[in-house]
C-alpha cells in the first residue's frame, strides 16, 4: 500500500478496506490494498484490464475471503446478507427473448433473491415508478429489457441496484460500450444519486477521464496494488510510478489527463498501457 | 341447428367423448403440456434447450430398459432423467462451453444402450411397437391407473418452479447480480434442472422420448414472442401447451377414419406439428408488432436529434 494523506472525508466512512492481500492459486492478486469510502462521495477505482478492480469488488461483496487484512461496514465486520450493497456488474447482456420488462427487472431489485411467487403488495407499483423516474428510465419502463440500448441498460441496473436502498453502490466499468452521450449522462446521474441520497458510490473503470468532473476521490490499482485520495494527490508521476513500479509520465491536456509509459531502462511491459490512448473525442 | 350439429359431429368423430383411453389422454395429456410448457419457458431463456433435448435421449434409454425388465416406462424415464440431470450437473452443464462436448459424449453413450434395449426387446417380444412407443410415444395406452402419479410428479416440477421463480428470473438477467445478493445460484440451478428432467419424463410417456423437446420448448418459445411479461409468457404458453396437445388428440382420433390403413395416424405427430405451426405463426405476428415498435422508435427519434449527427452511431450496446 502507498500512503497516500486522505481526504478529508465530507460524510460519514461507509466501507473501509484495510491492508487487503488476497492470494488465489498461488498468485498474489492484491496487495495491501487500502482505502475508505464515505457517504455523498463519488469514488473512482481505475486501473487497466486485469489490475485487480473486479476482485477488490468481489472482496468488498464477500464473493472472495481475503487472505489477509480486514473489510469494515460502518465501522463493523461484514454481516451476513449483502443488503447494504447495490451491485451493477459489467457487461451484462440480456437476451431479447426474456420477458422481463425495465419495470419487472426494476423490481427484482426489491425481492428477487426470495423464494416463492410473489404476492401483490401495495405501493410497490410507486416504489418502482419513483425509482424510474429517479434514474430517467420513465420513457422505456414498459420495454423488453432484451432490447434496451446499452445507456438505457445501465440505468436499469442502477435503479434495480438502488431500489433496496443500499449504503453502497458498486458499478463494473459502467462506462463501456456506451456512447458519448449516455456515457455523460450516467456519469451524472451517477453524481446526482451519491449527493442526493448520500450513499458512497465506487466506479470501476480503466478509463478515468470521464469521472474526472465528479470523482470525489481516486483509488488507483496496478498490479494489483492500490493509491487512494483526491485526484491531484494520486495521479502524480511519483506515486503512480511507485505503484507501477517502473516509470509513467502523467499529461495533462486541457481538461483530460493520460498516464503513459514513460522513458525507462527496463524491458516491462508498458503498464499504463489502457491509459496511453487518447480519450475518445469529446466536445 | 342441425348444421352445426353436423359440423360438431364432423369435429368430433362418434365415440370421442365417451371413450376411455381418450379421457386419460386428454388428462394426463393436459397435465404434461401443462407442466412442460411453465418449466420450458425457463428452458428456453435460460438456453437449456440441449441439455432438455438430452435429457430426452438419456429418458430413451430408461424407457427402453424398463420396458425390458418388464416395468412401466415411465419409471425408467424418471429414474434415467433425473439421474441424467445429477451427471450433467457434476460435468459442468452451467459452463456453455464444457457442457457440449461433455453432454454429447454421455449422450451418445447413453441412446447406444437405448439401441441395444430397444434391439433385445423387438427380439423378445417379435413386434416393434415398443421401440415406437418408447421413441414417439402415444397417449391413447396410458394406463389410467397411473394418472395420480402423473399429477403427483407434474405438481412437484411446477412446485419448484414456483419456489425458485424470482431466483430463477434475476441469475437469468445476471449471475453475478444474483451472487451477489445472496442466491445460492448453483442450488437454483441443479432445482431447476430436477424440475426439468421430471417434465422431459413426464413428456416422454406422452409424446415420446424423441419428441419431448418439442412441447418442452416450443409452446415457450411462441409464447416469449408474444408477450413480454414474465407472469402472463407463462400462462401463454401453458395455454398454447395443452391447446395443441388436446387438439393433436382430437385430430388423431377423428383419423381413425382416414386413409391409407384407418388405423389412426401418431398423436405425436399432431402435437409437434401443431407446435411447429404455432411457433411459426407467433414469429410472423411478433416481426409485424417488432416493424411497427420500430417505426414509432424512429418517429420519436427524428425531431431534434441532430446531436448525435456526425458522431458516433448511438446505442450500440
Amino acid at each position: 500500500m502507498i500512503d497516500v494523506s486522505p481526504v478529508s472525508g465530507s460524510g460519514e466512512e461507509i466501507l473501509a478496506l484495510e491492508g487487503v492481500s488476497l492470494w488465489l492459486s498461488g498468485r498474489e492478486i492484491l496487495h495491501e490494498v487500502g482505502f475508505s469510502l464515505h457517504a455523498g462521495e463519488l469514488t473512482g477505482l481505475i486501473g487497466s484490464n486485469g489490475a485487480g478492480k473486479t476482485t477488490i469488488f468481489r472482496v468488498i461483496l464477500g464473493l472472495e475471503a481475503p487472505s489477509a487484512g480486514s473489510v469494515l461496514f460502518a465501522g463493523r465486520p461484514r454481516s451476513r446478507r449483502n443488503g447494504f450493497i447495490g451491485y451493477v456488474p459489467q457487461s451484462v447482456a440480456v437476451d431479447p427473448d426474456v420477458p422481463l420488462r425495465t419495470r419487472d427487472l426494476v423490481g427484482l431489485g426489491i425481492d428477487g433473491d426470495r423464494f416463492g411467487i410473489p404476492l401483490r403488495q401495495r405501493g410497490r407499483r410507486q416504489l418502482v415508478d419513483d425509482m424510474l423516474e429517479a434514474v430517467g428510465a420513465r420513457a422505456f419502463a414498459d420495454s423488453r429489457v432484451g432490447n434496451l440500448s446499452g445507456g438505457e441498460l445501465q440505468r436499469t441496473l442502477i435503479a434495480h441496484a438502488l431500489i433496496s436502498r443500499p449504503r453502497l453502490l458498486l458499478l463494473d466499468e459502467p462506462l463501456a460500450n456506451l456512447d458519448i452521450r449516455s456515457e455523460q449522462e450516467v456519469v451524472a446521474l451517477l453524481a446526482r444519486i451519491a449527493e442526493q441520497q448520500r450513499i458512497a458510490v465506487l466506479i470501476a473503470a480503466h478509463e478515468m477521464n470521464p469521472l474526472l468532473p465528479v470523482m470525489d476521490r481516486v483509488v488507483y490499482v496496478a498490479a494489483g496494488r492500490a493509491a487512494s485520495g483526491s485526484t491531484e494527490e494520486v495521479v502524480r508521476e511519483d506515486v503512480l510510478s511507485a505503484l507501477y513500479g517502473h516509470h509513467v509520465d502523467v499529461l495533462h491536456l486541457k481538461d483530460r489527463i493520460l498516464v503513459v509509459a514513460g522513458k525507462d531502462e527496463g524491458h516491462h511491459p508498458d503498464p499504463g498501457k489502457d491509459q496511453a490512448v487518447v480519450p475518445r473525442g469529446r466536445r | 341447428m342441425s348444421g352445426v350439429s353436423a359440423t360438431l359431429r364432423a369435429i368430433f368423430e362418434p365415440g370421442f367423448f365417451s371413450s376411455g383411453p381418450v379421457r386419460v389422454a386428454v388428462l394426463v395429456g393436459g397435465v404434461v403440456a401443462l407442466v412442460s410448457a411453465v418449466v420450458g419457458v425457463f428452458t428456453v431463456i435460460r438456453g437449456q434447450s440441449f441439455a432438455g433435448h438430452s435429457l430426452g435421449d438419456l429418458g430413451t434409454t430408461g424407457g427402453s430398459g424398463a420396458f425390458l425388465v418388464g416395468a412401466n416406462p415411465l419409471w425408467g424415464f424418471v429414474a434415467f432423467t433425473v439421474v441424467g440431470a445429477a451427471v450433467m450437473e457434476l460435468l459442468g452443464i452451467r459452463r456453455p462451453r464444457g457442457r457440449d462436448l461433455a453432454t454429447g459424449v454421455v449422450l451418445g453413450a447413453g441412446l447406444g444402450i437405448a439401441a441395444l434395449f430397444l434391439y433385445l426387446g423387438t427380439v423378445q417380444s417379435n413386434t416393434s411397437g415398443a421401440t415406437i412407443t418408447i421413441l414417439f410415444g402415444s397417449m391413447f395406452v396410458i394406463r389410467s391407473s397411473l394418472i395420480p402419479v402423473f399429477v403427483v410428479l407434474g405438481a412437484s416440477a411446477l412446485a419448484i418452479v414456483g419456489l425458485l421463480y424470482r431466483p430463477l428470473l434475476l441469475s437469468t438477467v445476471s449471475a453475478d447480480i444474483a451472487t451477489a445478493r445472496g442466491v445460492p445460484v448453483r442450488m437454483v440451478g441443479i432445482g431447476y434442472l430436477l424440475a426439468m428432467a421430471i417434465a422431459v419424463s413426464l413428456s416422454c410417456v406422452t409424446i415420446g422420448a424423441v419428441l419431448s423437446t418439442a412441447v418442452l420448448i416450443g409452446p415457450a418459445a411462441s409464447a416469449l414472442r408474444l408477450t413480454k411479461r414474465p407472469g402472463l409468457a407463462i400462462a401463454v404458453a401453458a395455454l398454447i401447451g395443452v391447446a395443441v396437445t388436446w387438439l393433436g388428440i382430437l385430430l388423431a382420433y377423428d383419423s381413425y377414419y382416414w386413409p391409407p390403413a384407418r388405423r389412426g395416424w401418431p398423436v405425436s405427430f399432431f402435437v409437434v406439428t401443431l407446435v411447429f405451426v404455432v411457433y411459426l405463426l407467433a414469429d410472423l405476428a411478433s416481426r409485424r408488432t417488432g416493424r411497427k415498435g420500430a417505426r414509432r422508435a424512429q418517429q420519436a427519434l427524428a425531431p431534434g436529434d441532430d446531436a448525435t449527427v456526425g458522431r458516433a452511431p448511438r446505442g450500440a450496446g
